[in-house]
């Protein structure tokens, strides 16, 4: 949404070039490219160990690849420094299990990126603003003065999210968003996180295992196997691609009865 | 985003502001970037807010984000005018709405503060409760440890061997270099320490009599429990702490095993081995530490010192030392297992835990040794 005019809209605003991620002698990724585009949701499959966290963990710039080049917003990040400068303003994560800071309340959890990035709001402006987050996060103002240790997992990643979202970002980075919610509760996730991409016109980098997700919000799939990207593009398209592991993924039970799932609500 | 860019930002779009139309009553215009980079400036413009407003034209904004539409949400509510009919368009709209719907935007009001004496009486009076209420968890604890104990005599298959030896290995032998260090360091000290005040009265032998009751009677056992407080409780506290935070405890629980068989029993037995071992360590050396500064600067030959050593020691002396061992081996190692149990699954409660078991072992260690210095004097040992 926030569209600067010299980031045209065809550019991606992640461009993964020939990237390797090698540990000693483990080769997690080779040559591996890849294409964000703006306003969509991305969901990143694949098997356990393919390196999907290795990959957002790269781009984010909390790790150093061995080589490749990667580009955020039509900006090569040349080192890690670089790519955490661009993604702490412009960038929101959410890691698997919320990474809230167990010391702060949750008001606290969500101030602290505006504290550190935008000093100069009054703190009764900062306040009203991470509340407002806390909320559009689907959670009640009472929830703030609490301790992350009182809550339950989903609101946990719901105050994740909103903390993630504090400083405006125009893209969001989710670690496995519904891993340990209940059904229903990952199907209201799902459904907060179409709402809020929408409204707020994100872009989206999702890893995930979880099927509904995938047939519910993604408009877009990339697939992580054999060290590169095997495939990205619509689901529809995907699916219908000749390899091993896709067709155990996209064919199994589970996937049979997310599509159904999806068919019957439209 | 470098700090270049962030001002080529906020330049490229028009400057964010609130003004009342020129020749419409009654009329606020809303232009240029809503969004949270101008949202302070904003804020204060709204809130500055006094005249009477009926209408709000938003259509003159040209970006909005959460942060933007949070202000919009506080005019609407003053003007009392239908959102739909300020003007904003498409995708604002949406963004607007999102916002809109689910913040209510009341500023909760302060809680009351309690005035400063009653918070410090307050205070004062919590770690009142607190103590009291530690001390006699400390007890508790201590009875069922004693009670697993006897089972596990009455039993000896239930003990878990190798789990001791290896905290043997770890409080015990693992300990030995800095134990010897430190121990012949403070041996060294208190021989100096000796041989200025009692050069004066020409009784440098004497030098001998101070480092071997010191270390026999006291500073063997005192080093290494402080030591062992330190180094063992905070390890204790800090492994059964993470244990418990992620759940092991209750793994524990329902395989139906005892945590503190399984936990607390080995600990405590290696501690009860290795301590009075360790303590006997630090008498030696510390005795060494004594021989190497008269030898070396006191002018005392090698023969006399160790005569001298052989005369001053009886069996009493070492026992009024070696006594007090177990009984420092069973507070560090109860009060390290017990504050472990006690965390309460955050990081930040590891973290407090583990101060709070160096400093109560530490505390009754120091506290249990003065009493025994009291006790063996008034009984003449």
């Amino acid at each position: 949404m926030v569209s600067d005019a010299e980031d045209n809209d065809q550019v991606p605003v992640i461009r993964v070039r020939g990237l390797d991620n090698r540990f000693g002698t483990d080769i997690v990724h080779q040559d591996l490219d890849l294409d964000v585009c703006r306003g969509e949701i991305l969901g990143v499959v694949g098997g356990s160990g393919t390196g999907k966290s290795v990959l957002m963990r790269s781009i984010l710039g909390l790790l150093r690849p061995s080589g490749g080049t990667i580009e955020v917003f039509g900006q090569r990040l040349k080192d890690s420094e670089d790519a955490q400068q661009v993604m702490s303003r412009r960038a929101g994560v959410l890691f698997q299990d919320g990474a809230l800071f167990s010391s702060l309340s949750v008001l606290e959890n969500v101030e602290l990126p505006l504290k550190t990035h935008r000093p100069d709001l009054s703190t009764q402006l900062r306040r009203d603003l991470a509340r407002s987050k806390i909320q559009l996060s689907g959670l009640s103002a009472s929830t703030s003065p609490k301790m992350p240790s009182e809550l339950s997992g989903g609101m946990r990643k719901r105050v994740a999210l909103a903390r993630a979202l504090a400083l405006e970002p125009e893209l969001l980075f989710l670690d496995e968003p519904t891993a340990g919610l209940d059904p229903i509760g990952a199907a209201e996730f799902d459904r907060l996180l179409r709402t809020l991409q929408r409204a707020l016109g994100l872009t989206v980098f999702l890893i995930t295992h979880d099927l509904d997700t995938l047939y519910a919000i993604c408009d877009r799939i990339a697939v992580i196997a054999d060290r590169k990207i095997l495939a990205a593009g619509p689901l529809g398209e995907i699916e219908k691609l000749d390899h091993e592991w896709i067709r155990n993924y996209f064919h199994g039970p589970r996937a049979r009865a997310a599509r159904h799932e999806q068919a019957a609500t439209g | 985003m470098s700090d270049e860019a962030m001002s080529a930002r906020k330049q490229s779009g028009a400057d964010a502001e609130l003004v009342r139309e020129p020749g419409r009553e009654g009329v606020l215009s809303a232009r240029g970037d809503w969004t949270l980079a101008n949202v302070e400036r904003l804020s204060n413009q709204v809130d500055a807010l006094t005249a009477r407003a009926d209408q709000l034209d938003a259509s003159g904004i040209s970006r909005l984000d959460a942060s933007g539409a949070l202000l919009l949400e506080r005019l609407f509510c003053r003007t009392g005018q239908n959102p739909t009919e300020s003007g904003l368009t498409g995708q604002w709209r949406t963004l607007f709405e999102a916002v809109d719907s689910a913040c209510d935007d009341e500023r909760e009001p302060e809680p009351d503060r309690e005035p400063q004496w009653r918070q410090i009486l307050g205070r004062i009076g919590r770690a009142t409760v607190e103590v009291s209420q530690s001390t006699r968890e400390l007890m508790n604890f201590m009875g069922i440890t004693v009670h697993r104990l006897a089972r596990t005599v009455a039993q000896p298959w239930r003990l878990r061997l190798t789990s001791t030896v290896h905290h043997m290995e770890q409080t015990g032998l693992d300990a030995v270099p800095l134990l010897i260090l430190l121990s012949g360091l403070i041996g060294a000290v208190v021989a100096f320490l000796g041989a200025t005040v009692l050069r004066d009265f020409g009784a440098e032998l004497f030098v001998i009599d101070l480092v071997t009751f010191a270390f026999v009677r006291e500073f063997g056992v005192l080093l290494t429990a402080v030591l062992l407080a330190g180094r063992t409780a905070s390890a204790f506290c800090a492994q059964i702490g993470m244990m418990k935070s992620r759940e092991e405890l209750d793994a524990i629980r329902t395989l139906g095993l005892d945590e503190i068989e399984v936990l607390v029993l080995p600990r405590l037995l290696a501690l009860l081995v290795t301590l009075p071992l360790l303590a006997f360590i630090a008498t030696i050396s510390g005795l060494v530490g004594g021989l190497v500064v008269s030898v070396l600067s006191l002018d005392i030959n090698l023969t006399l010192f160790i005569d001298r050593v052989e005369q001053t020691i009886t069996l009493k002396h070492y026992l009024v030392g070696m006594i007090k061992a177990p009984i420092f081996a069973v507070v560090i190692a109860l009060i390290g297992c017990l504050e472990g149990l006690r965390v309460s699954g955050t990081a930040q409660s590891v973290g407090e835990h583990t101060t709070t078991a160096v400093v109560r072992s530490l505390t009754m260690v120091i506290v249990i040794d003065a009493l025994a210095a009291v006790y063996f004097m008034e009984i003449g040992w």
